[in-house]
Order: structure tokens, then sequence, then C-alpha cells
């Protein structure tokens, strides 16, 4: 018979989001915390990412992944978190319910909280990019972060990076120091997809060409890729061919952004936001299926992973703690430059201060965000690159619920501020 | 000798502000504004007359399942010695054990600044 487990909190994925949330949730006192993590050891994506600027913001210190990683790690286990590692989680029913491939063979876990912490993956791009030959020497960067870092392994000498994601500008760097040349970044749009600091250490200082609002117009080669053409974009967004350029390298690198891992999600059949591609959840993080709750990348895709530990600590709280659920009757949308808005739902009981997460959609100057018509943070910049994280203080709060009343739809929004 | 200004991303904190640096003749230390902390205000000042950086890389690593040991700087280093110093590391190798924080290198390159790995590697691992 498949042995049964029975868990207070089951968590899925031992990244920094589920590592954060487990420990906060034997904190809030759940006896029984298990991290379910399919690969050998736990982190996620951390010690893949061997730089430095990690935990700036919880550390007051610039670590790198792994030692990030690490102090996370050594916590949970304090905390009395337990860990099954190699354990993959095949399904996730809306009764959480679990099914888990481990090394003692398939599991079935039953759970009274379950938090998704499953992280995301990497989009591979436009798939016309690799249409024809598929020559090799074609990775994502991500793929090329774990193969330079973790195997040993240079994936070429002469690279092209198609998107100017924080990975690829991270991994131009990379590859420069282990001696392959990077020939350009290659940006459709007119910004930087990536932080302004990863521009400037990553690619300014070694003199790596950013060629903004150029399209990739084709990766050439027959077995291996032997160039990439690329072609600026006239104001209308059309590549103007007449200027197309080929790039001669052995090498492409796809940084085109990262999408939510949401598989066990659709599957148990919780809610999912179109905008951030991760569940719905209102402000302690829990999904529209009681119980199952969600944090870190799985939920939105985060930049910084100081804001992951911070949102997965908050929802583990939540999940760890014997609480009824929220009463959600507020819909929360975005408006003006706000691209998306998390939490989707709001209840109007609830006691500040909670966090709302949000990006705009494209770069302005001096901004304010309001919620339901008030004022509740500014900025002196706002990017797409970066996510804003803003606490909504009580006193605000009650301001909110006086103009909207307790019911209905509020709106987030990103508004540059006329001079 | 005439005013010089530079304008460049704070790399301190992912918050990159904008940062204008401004030298007047005759001033001993430039004037930075842009900066949202006093982190900035430093940073700005040295990135004109020595510009420092973290590196981070790899080695190889014998005797564990892992194969690659990340390490740093465990100080800045002056960014002329960031390729030279990532490609003197290409050349090491330890064995693993291997504590977090362990010295790897005591001096790279002359610098004076030491070479530690970021993660541990256990016995038997
Ligand atoms: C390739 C890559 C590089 C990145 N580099 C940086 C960077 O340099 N700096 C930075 O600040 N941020 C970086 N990020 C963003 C980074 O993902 C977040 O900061 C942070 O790691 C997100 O944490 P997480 O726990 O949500 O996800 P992850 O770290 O991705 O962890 C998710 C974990 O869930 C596990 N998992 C998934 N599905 C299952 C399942 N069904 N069963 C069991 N386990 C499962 C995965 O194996 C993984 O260990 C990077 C992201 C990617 C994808
Ligand atoms: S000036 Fe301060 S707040 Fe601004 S990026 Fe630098 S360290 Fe961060």
């Amino acid at each position: 018979m498949i042995p049964l487990l029975s868990v207070d909190v089951a968590v899925i994925g031992a990244g920094p989001a589920g590592l954060a949330a487990a420990t906060a949730a034997r904190q809030a006192g759940a006896e029984r915390v298990a991290v379910f993590e399919r690969l050998g050891e736990p982190g996620g994506i951390l010690p893949q990412c061997i730089h430095n600027g990690f935990g700036l913001h919880v550390f007051q210190e610039e670590l790198t992944g792994p030692e990030y990683a690490e102090r996370f790690v050594v916590q949970a286990r304090e905390a009395g978190v337990e860990f099954w590692l190699n354990s993959m989680v095949l399904s996730l029913s809306a009764e959480r319910r679990l099914s888990v491939m481990s090394p003692q063979g398939l599991v079935h876990v039953e759970a009274a909280r379950v938090v998704l912490a499953m992280g995301c993956r990497e989009r591979t791009g436009p798939n016309i990019l690799l249409g024809g030959a598929r020559p090799a020497g074609v990775f994502t960067a991500g793929t090329a972060q774990r193969l330079v870092n973790v195997e040993g392994y240079l994936p070429g000498r002469e690279v092209v990076i198609v998107g100017s994601g924080d990975i690829g500008l991270i991994m131009a760097r990379r590859l420069t120091l282990e001696g392959a040349r990077v020939k350009a970044v290659v940006e459709l749009l007119p910004y930087p997809g990536g932080l302004a600091r990863n521009v400037r250490q990553c690619l300014e200082d070694f003199g790596i060409p950013l060629r903004l609002a150029h399209a990739t117009l084709s990766v050439e080669g027959r077995r291996r890729v032997s160039g990439v053409v690329i072609a600026p974009l006239d104001e209308t967004g059309r590549p103007v061919l007449s200027r197309a350029e080929q790039i001669p390298c052995d090498t492409v690198l796809l940084s085109v952004g990262l999408i939510p891992e949401n598989e066990l999600s659709r599957q148990a059949g919780l809610e999912l936001d179109p905008r951030t591609g991760g569940a719905a959840v209102d402000e302690r993080g829990e999904t529209s299926i009681p119980g199952i709750f969600a944090c870190g990348n799985v939920l939105q895709v985060h930049d910084l992973v100081d804001y992951v530990t911070a949102e997965a600590s908050a929802v583990g709280r939540w999940a760890g703690s014997s609480q009824a659920s929220g009463s959600r009757e507020l819909a929360l949308v975005p408006g003006g430059n706000a691209r998306y808005v998390v939490p989707q739902r709001l209840s109007a009981g609830l006691v500040p201060p909670f966090t709302i997460s949000t990006r705009v959609q494209r770069p302005a100057g001096a901004s304010v965000v309001r919620l339901g018509g008030v004022v509740i943070a500014r900025r002196a910049v706002v990017r797409p690159a970066e996510m804003i994280r803003v606490d909504v203080k009580p006193g605000d709060w009650t301001k909110v619920l006086a103009e909207v009343g307790s019911e209905g739809c509020l709106r987030l929004e990103v508004e540059e501020e006329r001079p | 000798m005439s005013e010089e200004i530079q304008r460049f991303t704070c790399i301190v904190c992912p918050l990159g502000c904008s940062l204008t640096v401004t030298q007047q003749p005759g001033q001993a230390e430039p004037a930075v504004t842009g900066n949202r902390c006093q982190r900035g205000l430093e940073y700005g000042r040295t990135e004109v007359s020595d510009p420092r950086r973290i590196l981070t890389t790899t080695i190889s690593l014998t005797g564990a399942t892992l194969r690659r040991l990340p390490v740093k700087t465990a100080a800045p280093l002056p960014k002329q010695f960031l390729l030279p110093g990532a490609e003197a590391l290409r050349k090491v190798s330890v064995a693993a054990p291997v504590r977090l924080g362990e010295v790897i290198l005591p001096d790279l390159l002359g610098t004076g600044v030491a070479v530690v790995a970021t993660r541990g590697v256990p016995p038997g691992s």
C-alpha cells in the first residue's frame, strides 16, 4: 500500500521562498512542516547564482547566492522543518492531497495547509528565432548559468545574448570573466529588461555593447550557430531591414523573461491571474482554494531575492497559524501605469500593515502609487524591471475603506506626477 | 582645470540611484548628488578615484560530486584586476572538504585581497 503522511503544512519547493515560508510556519506554531524538493539539495536557483548582491535588505550585507541559501537552510533546520529532498510533487488536489515521488518511493501526503513555492522557469522566446536549421549552441541564460557555475562547462567562445533580463546581464559578465567574448546584448525594447545596476556592473564595466530597440531576426548556422541577424526598429516598432547586420558568434543565450511554474496550481484548479501568470491571492497569500497559499516566483516573478524572503515569511506565518481564511470581498485591479497587482483580493476586515506589489508597464519619472484613490507611496523613478512593494499603513487603509466602502473593486494605480 | 561631471548608476544596492559626481577645481572631495543614502555617497566618491568590485567566480574542485567551488574576493578588488584575477583563479584547484568562508588564496595577484569559498562542501558530499 502507498504510505500516507499527514502534515500540518506541506511546502512545495525548497528555494528561498519555500525555506522562508516553512521556517515562518514552524515559528507560527505549526507542528509538522515538511518541505518537498525535487533536487538533491535545498536552495532553489540560488546555488547557481554565484555572484554577489543578495541579502542587502535582509542581512544588510552583500552575499552571493550560495551564501544566502546556506543561511536560510540553517534557519529552517534549526526551526525544525522536515526536509524531503529528491522528492518531486507529482500531483496536488483541491483537497490538499499530494502525491510525491521520493527516494522511499511514491508517498501520499495529506496537508492541512499547502504552500506553493515552485519558482519559475525561463521563457524560450519567439520560436521563429529557432525556425529552420535549429543549430546547436542556443541556450537559455539560466541553463548556461548552471553549465558554467555548477558543471564547469563553457558553452561557447563568441556569444550574443538575446534579451536584457537580469540573468542575461549577469551571464554576459560571467562568460567574459571565463574568457569568452560577449559581442552584444540585443534588446527589443528601448530600455533594458534588467536592473540598472546590472547594466552598469555587468556590461559597462566590460565594454559589452547593449543594442536597445533592436529586433533579432534570425539565428544563422547549420549544425552550430554561426551568427545572429539583428536590425534596429523604426518609430512604428518595425525592423528596418535595410539596416540589418549579422553578428558572427558560436553561441546564443536567450534572456527573455521568466514564467511562474504553475502545473500543480492548474491541476488543483485554483484561479490564476493572467497578468502575473501566478495564482490570484489575498493579503495573506491564500489562493482561491482555502488552505492553499503561494509565494515567491511561482506567485509573481521577483528580481530581488530579499523580497522573495519577505513575501514568503509573511505567507508562511499565515499558513502556519490556525486562523480561518480571510473574507476576500474586495477585488484589486491594476490601473494607469501599473501592469499587475498582487494581492488580487483583499478582506475588508484585514489588519494592516499588509504589502502590495506591482510593476509598471513603461519607465517613468516621479510617480505616485494610489490605492482606491488614496496616495500610499511615491517613487522618484519607476522601471518595469523593478518591482514596487508598498507596505500599506493602518491610517491609509482607513482612508481607503472610507473612500470605497467595504465591497466591490479597488484600483491600484501608478501615475507619473505632473511637474 | 575645469569642473568635471560624471553620471552613473549606483551599484551598491538594487535601488540603482542615478548619481552625479562633480569635481570642482581645487576641491578635495567631489560632490555627489542623486544618492539616497550615505553608502551611495561613498560609492560615488571612490568610483571616480579608485573603482573597485567584488570578483565572484568558480574554481575547480576535486574529491566531491560537485565539480566547481564558488568563490569571491573577501573585499572589493581594483577594477583592472577583475579579468586577470578571474584568469588566475581558473588555474586554481582545491580538494574537498571545504568550509564556507575558508580562505582559498590569501593574496590575489599581489592586491592584498584574499579569495574565500562561498559555499561549504562537507566531507563525503
Ligand atoms: C535561472 C535563474 C537565475 C536567477 N538569478 C537571480 C539572481 O542572480 N539574483 C536574484 O536576485 N534573483 C535571481 N533569479 C530570481 C530568483 O529566481 C529569485 O530571486 C528566487 O530564487 C525565487 O525563489 P523561489 O523560491 O520562488 O524559486 P526557486 O529558487 O526557483 O525555487 C523553486 C524550487 O522549487 C522546486 N520545485 C519546483 N517544482 C517542484 C515540484 N513539483 N516538486 C518539488 N520541488 C519542486 C525547484 O526544484 C526549486 O528548487 C533567478 C531566477 C532564475 C530562474
Ligand atoms: S545611493 Fe544608496 S539607496 Fe541609492 S542605490 Fe546607492 S546604496 Fe542604494
